[in-house]
């Protein structure tokens, strides 16, 4: 393959032999001499008061080494890290809390104490020694009655179980309403429910800490998306300073956003070591998993949508209540603010948009990040209610889209929410994808069956998300990227990136992009990350930025690479380093082609420095820091076909076409790989997953038994394309892509579902049961 | 951690054997064949029995064979002999049928006719099968060998027939009738896989083309495995066609103590029920 | 306390004699004793697939059978796949070329389970590879390069010389 072609093309990924061979390391692979075992014992409650808890049983039992409870954490553990604490009561300390509950539990699977022993059975064995005395509380389990003033309340001394009540004047929003009905238009109005959802990769949590005394330092081996925040954070929650702390990730076995996080155990298996002296490793169990790491969207909202009696969109009012869960996580508290309302506006031109929102803690587990993180939430409520207005005005949800679409030239484009988007052709996708799938002849196939008394419905869904995050002040902490080069003697490329890809390949596509920037082999390059001693400052992988952001940090070290090595060229030529032009590995100088030295001469004279001409720093090394100015906005267009088994309710997918467009392809085949996955985590919420708690609290869904993962027989071949608008927000003009499927399908699912039942709107998930109600109601009604 | 709590653990070479560990240990002992009920349940400490007895070594328990007019399948075959079965694919074809929708290919490894059986999980398919096929447990103890009928095997919920010295050992059957068809339908969960609903069918006609026999069986529905009498019923003596088979499986929940849970409403799983029986008994008649 | 036991157990091909807790599952004997980590654990009740192995040459979910139980079988993980070290199986050799993983957290579990199917039959449907696959679960790929990577090994090992199942069977 000719280097030059390297970017764009759909090589095989780097990362996969020692993948598929079993030779991949990752947490739980560690073995550390003297490592000894944690176990930790959750809330079998969800909202309880703890009178005692007796550890001495659980402490004299063979192998066990140490118990440990909230008391023993005090002025050694600081509080669970929260990234944005909102006011007014979030910055006062409502739903913050320590590693290990203290007083109360608050959510099933709250973490209590925790034992260490000899080995994982052992201490699997204690837990069941421990005894602790609850006093059983009512739970705030329905988060619209967790709202009520006589609801059961997590943090009494607040008073009230909402931390944010957002809720700006109406008068505006009323009036566009009033005119739009007085001139003949509709309005329309639904209440949208985004389930809870148990993002569940198939690795889960775990961490080793190892801290030496001798050192003072602590090497701690995370699963996680953030290696460097995770790092800052965690220092600061020990009391360590931040050069004492290490934090090196394995091989990850997925995220979607769950491991964007600082979790308890991390704390307390360093705090283990810290005591004990020996390293301390805890994995965490499905059943851990499904009821303590952070669950996703878990949204109710209200939706209301003003339009003209020819289908142009004149205002869209959004009431968002966010639930929280028991306590703020990393970013809990600002998932729906930050994320579901600047992204309301769709792929519309809306001139009015009115957002409120409610945040609100309940007696379940936090809510965090999700794969897509608040923006599948502001994608589904502005599609569903693009299907609304089609339907009140008896037109196709397709043409409603259209009509409403911003324009090409629009760009770049403020909507109304203020998000500031780069570049679009919203009808392009949504064109490419009713094309392949000849949606005219769909829609005269639907009417036969409907004739024939067959369910078949067809779903449109335009998204557009925001990516690449994000200029400054965004966050507390910037959000941009590092890569630091090296080449080295022997023309050899290392990359240390600040991304932390588990999964998405980057050590193949980071290399593709230095490989055709140096026009050397790709076997020239090696890229390595998570490991805070030897990568550069970074913020870690997810927000479907790692591309954009990461990239970009690595192609403008190689920018800054090559001007020096011009400048070696032309002492080495002998010529003024403006005359020297760089191509396929060759540095030479203009107009006499033949007077050249390799990339690898380049770099060998760099590093033995004896022959570099003098005022010429010898070494072939650079950190670069990216900060994008602002943010890509991916979209695309996805139809989905299902048909419905009227008997049990049972939809099945039978067509699924993705048209996205992410900006640049630096790889296509990673990038199908991402639309795949996503649209399958987006089908799974549609129709089949939930977090479901009983009202007492218990978590009736602990274990895959109980909460349904998408397998591969639910699923027909998605039929993928795309098109490429380029964005000029950073100089590889790519957008990301890692959420655009899941944000692109729940919408689409859902959709089609309506579309078969002829019902404006059902909530999700969408299983047999609930569509088989409704089939009955029909009946009925009928 | 998920992971069973201590026990001491017996390998059994024979049934002799495996009897005799039995009575020495007796309620702290657990039979352990394939171990794809009982370990999941000791993992998550639901089971912690003292003592295991392996019985998954004994070879002369797994097999399928034909002993003059009878099927007889050894308590520890794994489902996966079973759908791959020319035997069984001839003579009991709604056996490889049901196996081969009982969890997953690793599942159908290990799991055995025998422990789901002595299981008696009412989400799980065999239990049905085996009583509409009219099957007969036979079981072990070193008092003496019985044959218990199916219908009067499993009394409910995770419980059996079987006394706590005994031990199952092979499941016996007879050929079907001439003019029999048989079928398998279930609606399953969409996350363990499990029946919301199943229905076992077998069904005879006569010369005259109308029901003979009729064996209607209820799985994952009710806390119980159970047959569907009023069914059988109503389709014995029809010449079967469309309506009647539906007005027979309407009856398809009568007397059943239904579950409901986040899977599915007891009004679902009543009216699943009558769904899978009617797919059922029309599959079973279009293999007469 | 209870009784250890001896067992004797060949895995990839090497035979090793061990002194187990009964209650040991056979995931944990093989990455925690044999230092065989390829092998993973996703979800404890045998819905993932994640622990997938051969034992005496069928795919079982390892952690849902006790090291006792394998007593005197023979083990076949995800590292001894290969026919030969350094090579690939030609379903390794399809999962890399059809990006048929992602995170691979999943990907031994589901090399093994599709090594099953083929062995079982060697010219499965598409449909029939996804219900092969039932008992494995990935989060990341969206089943299709899965699929299509057992199409692919399904072709490979028709072409290839050697007999349609390697060695260690």
């Amino acid at each position: 393959m000719g280097i030059a072609a390297m970017v764009g093309t759909p090589i095989k990924r780097r990362e996969d032999p020692r993948l598929i061979t079993g030779q991949a390391t990752y947490v739980d692979d560690l073995k550390l001499t003297g490592m000894l075992y944690m176990a930790v014992l959750r809330s079998p409650y969800g909202h309880a008061r703890i009178l005692d808890i007796n550890v001495d049983t659980a402490l004299q039992h063979p192998g066990v080494r140490a118990v440990f409870t909230a008391q023993d954490l005090k002025n050694s553990v600081g509080n669970i890290p929260i990234a944005a604490p909102l006011p007014p009561h979030i910055t006062n300390g409502m739903g913050r809390r320590g590693a290990l509950a203290e007083g109360k539990v608050r959510f099933y699977g709250d973490p209590v104490a925790i034992v260490v022993a000899e080995n994982r059975y052992i201490a699997r064995d204690a837990l069941d020694l421990i005894e602790i005395d609850y006093e059983p509380l009512p739970a705030a389990i329905d988060i619209e009655k967790a709202m009520q003033p006589d609801a059961p309340l997590l943090y009494e001394e607040f008073g009230t179980n909402v931390a944010v009540v957002m809720h700006p004047e109406t008068d505006e929003i009323d009036k566009v309403f009033a005119d739009t009905l007085a001139n003949g238009g509709v309005v329309v109005k639904d209440r949208f429910m985004n389930q809870r959802l148990a993002p569940s990769p198939m690795e889960t949590r775990g961490v080793v800490a190892d801290y030496r005394r001798g050192d003072k330092i602590l090497n701690l081996w995370s699963s996680s998306q953030i290696p460097h925040l995770l790092r800052n954070y965690l220092a600061e929650q020990l009391g360590l300073a931040q050069h004492q702390v290490r934090v090196v990730v394995p091989e990850v076995g997925g995220g979607f956003g769950c491991k964007l996080n600082i979790y308890a155990e991390e704390a307390l298996a360093a705090f283990s070591s810290m005591k004990l002296g020996q390293p301390v490793k805890w994995i965490e169990d499905r059943d851990e998993n499904l009821a303590a790491t952070i669950h996703g969207r878990d949204q109710v909202n209200y939706v209301e949508a003003a339009a003209t009696k020819d289908g142009k969109v004149t205002g869209l009012k959004v009431h968002v209540i966010s639930d929280l869960g028991a306590h703020c996580q990393f970013f809990t508290d600002v998932i729906a603010i930050a994320f579901t309302l600047p992204m309301l506006s769709g792929c519309y031109d809306i001139p009015h948009i009115y957002s409120s929102c409610d945040t609100v803690f309940t007696n379940k587990a936090p809510t965090d990040a999700y794969r897509g993180a608040g923006r599948p939430e502001a994608c589904y409520i502005i599609e569903r209610a693009m299907d609304l207005v089609a339907r009140e005005l008896k037109r196709d949800p397709a043409e409603i889209r259209r009509l409403n679409f911003l324009q090409p030239e629009q760009f770049p484009h403020k909507v109304a929410t203020g998000a500031l988007y780069d570049s679009g052709n919203y009808a392009g996708a949504l064109d490419k994808a009713m094309e392949i799938i000849d949606y005219q002849k769909l829609r005269q196939e639907q009417k036969r069956k409907r004739a024939n008394g067959e369910l078949m419905g067809i779903g449109v869904s335009s998204y557009v998300e925001i990516c690449g995050i994000g200029p400054k002040g965004t966050a507390p902490f910037g959000l941009y990227e590092s890569a630091r080069m090296r080449i080295e003697q022997s023309g050899t490329v290392i990359v240390y990136t600040g991304s932390s890809p588990h999964g998405q390949g980057e050590e193949t596509t980071f290399a593709q992009l230095v490989s055709a920037e140096f026009g050397i082999p790709i076997e020239q390059i090696q890229v390595l990350h998570g490991d805070t001693s030897s990568t550069p400052e970074g913020r870690g992988t997810y927000g479907s930025r790692t591309t954009a952001v990461g990239g970009t940090a690595v192609f403008q070290a190689t920018q800054r690479l090559k001007e020096k090595m011009k400048t070696i060229a032309a002492s080495m030529l002998e010529a003024s380093a403006t005359d020297i032009t760089f191509e396929d590995g060759k540095f030479a100088v203009a107009g006499s082609p033949q007077k050249s030295v390799t990339f690898e001469e380049v770099a060998a004279t760099a590093n033995t420095s004896n022959e570099l001409a003098p005022g010429i720093e010898p070494g072939l090394e650079t950190t670069v820091f990216f900060e994008p100015e602002a943010c890509t906005f991916p979209f695309g267009t996805h139809i989905c076909v299902v048909e419905i088994d009227k008997e049990t309710g049972e939809p099945h997918i039978t067509r699924y076409i993705a048209v996205d467009d992410c900006g640049r392809q630096l790889n296509p085949l990673l990038v199908a790989g991402q639309v795949h996955g996503g649209i399958v985590q987006g089908v799974g919420q549609a129709l089949y997953e939930e977090v479901i708690y009983a009202d007492d609290g218990q978590l009736l869904t602990n274990t895959f038994m109980d909460y349904a993962m998408p397998i591969a027989s639910e699923f027909p071949v998605f039929e993928l394309d795309h098109t490429v608008t380029p964005t000029d927000v950073n100089p590889l003009g790519v957008k990301g892509v890692g959420e655009a499927g899941t944000i692109g399908a729940t919408p689409a699912v859902s959709a089609a579902i309506a579309d078969a039942l002829e019902v404006a709107h059902l909530n999700m998930p969408h299983k047999a049961e609930k569509i088989w109600q409704i089939i009955q109601q029909k009946r009925q009604a009928k | 951690m998920s992971v069973p709590a201590p026990f001491d653990y017996h390998r059994a070479q024979s049934v002799d054997d495996a009897l005799s560990l039995l009575q020495q240990f007796g309620d702290e002992a657990k039979i352990l064949a394939g171990g794809h009920s009982l370990l999941p349940a000791m993992k998550l400490r639901l089971a912690q029995p003292e003592h295991i007895i392996d019985i998954g070594a004994i070879a002369a328990l797994s097999f399928i064979r034909k002993d003059h007019s009878k099927i007889v399948i050894g308590a520890l075959t794994p489902y996966t002999h079973i759908e791959r079965s020319d035997l069984l694919r001839k003579e009991l074809p709604i056996l490889p049928e049901t196996a081969s929708t009982i969890g997953d290919q690793q599942v159908r490894n290990r799991g055995t006719l025998g422990g789901s059986l002595a299981h008696s999980d009412p989400a799980s398919d065999m239990p049905g099968v085996i009583m509409a096929l009219n099957g007969e447990i036979v079981v072990r103890s070193p008092r003496a060998e019985r044959t218990i009928t199916a219908d009067d095997f499993f009394l409910g919920t995770f419980t059996t027939a079987l006394e706590p010295d005994e031990i199952l050992t092979e499941i016996r059957f007879a050929t079907l009738p001439v003019h029999t068809g048989t079928a398998y339908e279930k609606l399953m969960n969409k996350a363990s896989h499990y029946a919301i609903a199943g229905c076992a069918a077998v069904i005879t006609l006569d010369s005259k083309q109308q029901c003979k026999a009729a064996s209607i069986t209820i799985t994952g529905a009710a806390t119980q495995t159970s047959r569907a009498t009023a069914v059988e019923k109503a389709l014995v003596g029809q010449k079967l066609d469309t309506d009647n088979i539906q007005s027979a499986a309407n009856h398809a929940a009568d007397d059943l103590e239904l579950i409901s849970d986040i899977h599915g409403s007891e009004d679902y799983r009543r009216q699943m029920a009558i769904v899978v029986t009617r797919r059922a008994i029309t599959n079973a008649l279009k293999r007469v | 306390m209870t009784t250890k036991h001896t067992i004797t157990v060949t895995v990839n091909g090497k035979q090793y004699q061990s002194e187990v807790e009964p209650r040991m599952l056979l995931v944990h004997y093989l990455r925690d004793m044999l230092d065989l980590t390829g092998t993973h654990i996703g979800c404890n009740t045998s819905q993932c697939g994640a622990c997938v192995v051969q034992l005496n040459g069928e795919a079982v979910k390892s952690c849902t059978v006790l090291a006792v139980q394998a007593d005197g079988c023979e083990v076949t993980t995800i590292e001894g796949l290969a026919p030969e070290e350094g090579s690939l199986h030609p379903l390794q050799e399809a999962f890399w070329e059809q990006h048929g993983l992602q995170c691979g957290f999943c990907t031994p579990g589901m090399i093994m389970a599709s090594y099953q199917l083929l062995k079982h039959n060697p010219n499965p449907s598409e449909a029939e590879i996804r219900k092969g696959l039932e008992g494995n679960i990935c989060r990341c790929t969206g089943y299709q390069n899965i699929v299509r990577a057992v199409q692919d090994a399904s072709q490979r090992l028709h072409t290839s010389e050697k007999a349609p199942v390697t060695a260690n069977d």
